[in-house]
């Protein structure tokens, strides 16, 4: 028995009734290929994938159809192979009920893999490359939060990681498939960790697992026996499968507020990633399957499943037993954090680890919010140290700023507060009411400020284009005026002389109807007029403004700049009239 | 007798004393333009439209500055007539329905099938949202078009639609809980 | 050194301007809205109180008594406070407009707020006066008055947004609220004697 390193306790916290021997007694379960697949375009957090594939093509197991579109987005993989089948909104397990745009594959039954290639020796590749791979084969997060991993090792090139922590804790109740993959894949997920290893060249990697898994902590313990990690058993309390929350049982530090742990030098990745990426890198299978809890009292026979992603949630709720009329409430995810399904025709997407199939007797219907009795004992069960009671007062009143002073972008809406809460007062969805307003104003000024700056520099480009306007159509008047002058200058010389001197007074008149200005006269009346547009420029400014002492002071020197412009063209021109 | 002019003495020294002191001070602190036309014009929607009656937000600014009631901008709805409230200190007011309805966030269409290139529209919008030339297509760039529908005049062949914002995942919001059983809520005293 | 701190806890505590005296009742109940406002108008009117207590005191001493001129106290004290309050309002306006544009027609007023006119008037009543001991009493009332204004913003902020019976909204609730502090503060009564 290793020595157990040194633990610390998050302060709050809650101790639910577990639920979790339900959906252990089956094993890991493989379901029957289903018939059509749903592949959304997006699964996580980020940007929305591109399609690759339209509809009539045919795919291979483990083909990419649609690639990743920035930094924060992953490709997708065709689960089986099969035929696409169209393209376009299809059901999407959100809690709006909002259709997505996604690629519909339907099955052909023979499930062939395309070539695999899986890298010989990883430790000899560079870690760039590495994270190539991991982009390349569609991994985001398994945890529940869903970041693409890829991003997220490259998070911070200039910060090291001393620690890189595996969550296997998953402290939700109901919830039981880290620990089925856990105990059923444990060698796989070492080999994952060393992969990660060697691209974050850590200091330390702990493996933090809930103590009411004894089998999971036997298979991992065995299996990490010889490699340099510790599995690090913790107390089972609710929320400390957390990131912050895990980060601060195994190593006591804290996530500063706002900020992303990197920034203290750890990393925390699920189980389930690090699964995922031994595929990708030494199997060189992309990801297009998971481990899903099938659980609840509607359910004739809990499970977990390997279940491929993109299988719609009907399909394996039927092959769990659903038992129809008794379902009540059908939510993806936990009781605690997860969310309820409006559509069954949904699929699985890779962030999809639990579905909660519930009588009316498991998830009764909340009590109606009686008012708040200022007991404080959300405050006692907040594991991030906030002050839910307050906070819930700010969101009713819309006070943003006393929700922001109050910090309320740190909390990780895990439900403590609310389970507790004597008056069944919804305090999440209060936070998360708040938060969406707080970012929907944020937009709503970032947008206006854009607005307002187009909307001067449209301004500053119409005066442009006017003072050019103005420009050219004083040059042309003057042209046409001295042209005019010159033809009445020429109609009255014309009267008074004698018609032999026509001939030479014709090539004069010829000379000077084509003479035109030189350069550098041209140059001087461009001058003279830019210096007339300069004034009445200052002067319109200074009839706008007439305290600008500066103004004052300017215009008289336009002026005077002016009259000297104007002195100067005369001159030029003056000269060449005979 | 000599009392009172001791008296009125005194008082005419003192209010000569300071008298100096105010002079002296007006000089010294004096306060040039008014920032708070800046504050007031960073919470409009910028959205140009004339709407209050002002050709522009910053004129609205100035005016409000001058006095003028916060309740005359629909695009920017009862969130900017609070928080004008809230930097002004003075009473929130409901929306001034004569300038228009607070509406849902729009976008302009222009059905391309129907459009002659005018460039009417182009000269119209006061955020340049619209993209085309002269007998070129035009085409309006949805992620600036802030919806102030000046650009729906102009058009000689009427082929601009006002649409409003698809809700999709990404913009979808949570919305409160309903109000606690027995009171009316939201904002009490 | 022992006067000194007993003028300050007489008139921060016991005789508390506002609560116990019941002077300023204008401005506390008008600018407790929100914590920053209270908390700019009660920094503008230590100033004002501080100063304006230190000058009417010279005032009374060196011009008013030397000539005989008691009875012009309180038409020169006004005159007194109505330059001080200006001069902060040039100042405020100069350096925070925004704090000048919330307090807004209270910063004027602090020229006919009864505390200020009151502060100056009392300390000629006092016998054994220095200035010191004047100075004292003046910005002693002025973080009392202050103490109280914030107590009463932060509280106002909270009743603000919590479930109050219809009947009581509003103004009701503050003014309970108010006389509820100022029982509470009734309880210094007969600490010390000034």
């Amino acid at each position: 028995m290793t020595a157990q390193p040194r633990i610390w306790d998050i302060p709050g916290g809650i101790h639910p009734p577990q639920n979790k021997a339900q959906s252990t007694a089956r094993g890991l379960e493989q379901p029957p290929l289903p018939e059509r697949l749903i592949l959304p375009l997006l699964q996580h957090i980020g940007n929305r994938a591109e399609p690759l594939v339209k509809p009539g093509d045919r795919v291979l197991k483990g083909q990419v159809i649609a690639t990743a579109s920035g930094l924060f987005s992953c490709p997708v993989h065709a689960p089986t192979s099969g035929t696409v089948s169209a393209l376009g909104p299809a059901p999407y397990p959100h809690a709006s009920g909002l259709a997505e745009p996604a690629i519909i594959i339907d099955s052909d039954g023979e499930d062939r893999w395309i070539e695999a290639q899986p890298v010989a020796d990883y430790r000899s590749l560079e870690p760039l490359a590495l994270l190539d791979r991991i982009r390349d084969a569609g991994i985001s997060g398994l945890g529940g939060a869903g970041f693409p991993t890829a991003p997220k090792l490259a998070a911070r090139p200039d910060h090291r990681i001393d620690t890189l922590i595996i969550n296997g804790a998953e402290c939700e109740p109901y919830i039981t498939s880290d620990d089925m993959t856990m105990r059923h894949r444990a060698p796989q997920i070492v080999a994952g960790i060393e992969v990660l290893m060697h691209i974050l060249q850590p200091a330390q990697v702990l493996i933090g697992i809930e103590d009411n898994k004894p089998e999971a902590i036997a298979a991992m313990r065995a299996a990490a026996e010889q490699h340099p990690m510790q599995v690090v058993v913790i107390p089972t309390k609710y929320p400390s499968g957390g990131e912050k929350q895990l980060i601060q049982i195994l190593t006591g530090k804290e996530v500063p507020s706002g900020g992303l742990p990197a920034d203290i030098g750890l990393l925390c990745h699920n189980i389930g990633t690090a699964l995922a990426v031994h595929d990708a890198v030494l199997l060189g299978r992309p990801m297009i399957s998971r481990i899903t809890t099938l659980t609840g009292a509607a359910l004739a026979r809990p499970t977990n499943v390997k279940a491929l992603i993109g299988t719609p949630i009907q399909d394996l709720l039927s092959f769990a037993g659903l038992r129809p009329e008794q379902l009540y409430r059908l939510v993806m995810g936990g009781p605690m954090m997860g969310f309820t399904l409006p559509d069954s025709a949904a699929p699985i997407i890779k962030t999809s680890n639990c579905l909660l199939a519930a009588t009316h007797d498991e998830l009764p219907p909340p009590p109606p919010a009686l008012p708040c009795i200022r007991c404080g004992l959300c405050a006692e069960a907040c594991p991030a140290e906030l002050l839910p009671q307050q906070l819930h007062w700010f969101a009713l009143g819309k006070d943003h700023d006393q929700l922001q002073r109050h910090n309320l972008f740190d909390c990780i809406e895990c439900g403590a507060c609310a389970y507790v809460c004597p008056s069944s007062i919804p305090l999440v969805q209060y936070f998360r009411a708040g938060k969406a307003e707080i970012r929907a104003i944020e937009q709503q000024h970032s947008r206006a400020e854009q607005s307002r700056l187009r909307f001067e520099h449209r301004q500053q480009r119409l005066q442009r284009e006017a003072e050019q306007r103005e420009l050219e159509r004083q040059a042309r008047a003057e042209k046409a005026a001295r042209a005019k002058a010159a033809r009445e200058a020429q109609a009255s010389r014309q009267q008074t002389e004698t018609s032999p001197a026509a001939a030479p007074d014709l090539a004069r008149i010829q000379s000077r109807k084509a003479s035109t200005l030189s350069p550098e006269q041209k140059q001087l009346k461009v001058a003279a007029a830019t210096a007339r547009m300069a004034l009445q420029r200052a002067q319109k400014q200074l009839a706008a403004n007439p305290d600008n002492t500066d103004l004052q002071a300017q215009i008289p020197k336009l002026e005077q700049a002016f009259a000297e412009a104007q002195q100067a063209f005369e001159q030029a021109t003056a000269q060449e009239a005979p | 007798m000599s009392i009172i002019l001791t008296a009125v003495l005194t008082l005419l020294v003192l209010a000569l004393i300071f008298g100096a002191v105010l002079g002296y001070a007006a000089v010294r602190f004096r306060v040039e333009g008014d920032p708070i036309v800046e504050q007031i014009n960073a919470l409009l929607p910028q959205t140009q439209c004339g709407q209050c009656g002002h050709p522009g937000c910053k004129p609205y600014a100035e005016a409000i500055a001058n006095g003028a009631p916060i309740n005359k901008c629909p695009p920017g709805g009862e969130t900017t007539i609070q928080a004008l409230a809230d930097l002004l200190d003075v009473e929130p007011l409901p929306l001034d329905g004569e300038h228009g309805e607070e509406k849902p966030p729009m976008v302009a269409y222009i059905r391309e099938a129907e459009c002659i290139g005018c460039t009417k529209c182009i000269q119209a919008c006061p955020v340049d949202a619209i993209l085309g030339a002269a007998r070129q297509m035009h085409t309006v760039i949805v992620a600036e078009c802030t919806g102030c529908d000046l650009c729906l005049e102009p058009c000689p062949v009427d082929c601009i639609d006002m649409l409003p914002l698809p809700v999709t995942i990404q913009n979808w919001r949570w919305d409160l809980p309903r109000p606690v059983t027995g009171s009316a809520r939201g904002g009490a005293a | 050194m022992t006067e000194f701190i007993l003028i300050l806890i007489s008139t921060i505590l016991v005789n508390n301007f506002v609560l116990v005296q019941f002077l300023g009742l204008c401005p506390f109940m008008g600018v407790s809205g929100k914590l920053e406002t209270a908390i700019g108008m009660s920094m503008a009117t230590t100033f004002v109180l501080t100063l304006a207590s230190i000058l009417s005191y010279l005032t009374y001493q060196y011009i008013l008594l030397p000539f005989d001129l008691e009875f012009l106290r309180t038409i020169s004290f006004i005159l007194v406070i109505a330059v001080v309050v200006q001069f902060t309002e040039m100042v405020v306006h100069k350096t925070s407009p925004l704090l000048y544009r919330m307090l807004g027609i209270f910063l004027p007023l602090i020229t006919t707020n009864c505390a200020v006119l009151g502060v100056a008037l009392l300390i000629t009543n006092r016998a054994e006066q220095t200035f010191l001991s004047a100075a004292t009493y003046g910005f002693g009332a002025a973080l009392g008055f202050s103490m109280v204004l914030i107590l009463f913003a932060g509280l106002r902020e909270r009743i603000a947004i919590a479930d109050v019976p219809t009947p009581f909204r509003g103004a009701a609730i503050g003014m309970i609220t108010a006389g509820l502090m100022s029982l509470a503060f009734m309880g210094f009564t007969g600490l010390i004697r000034i």
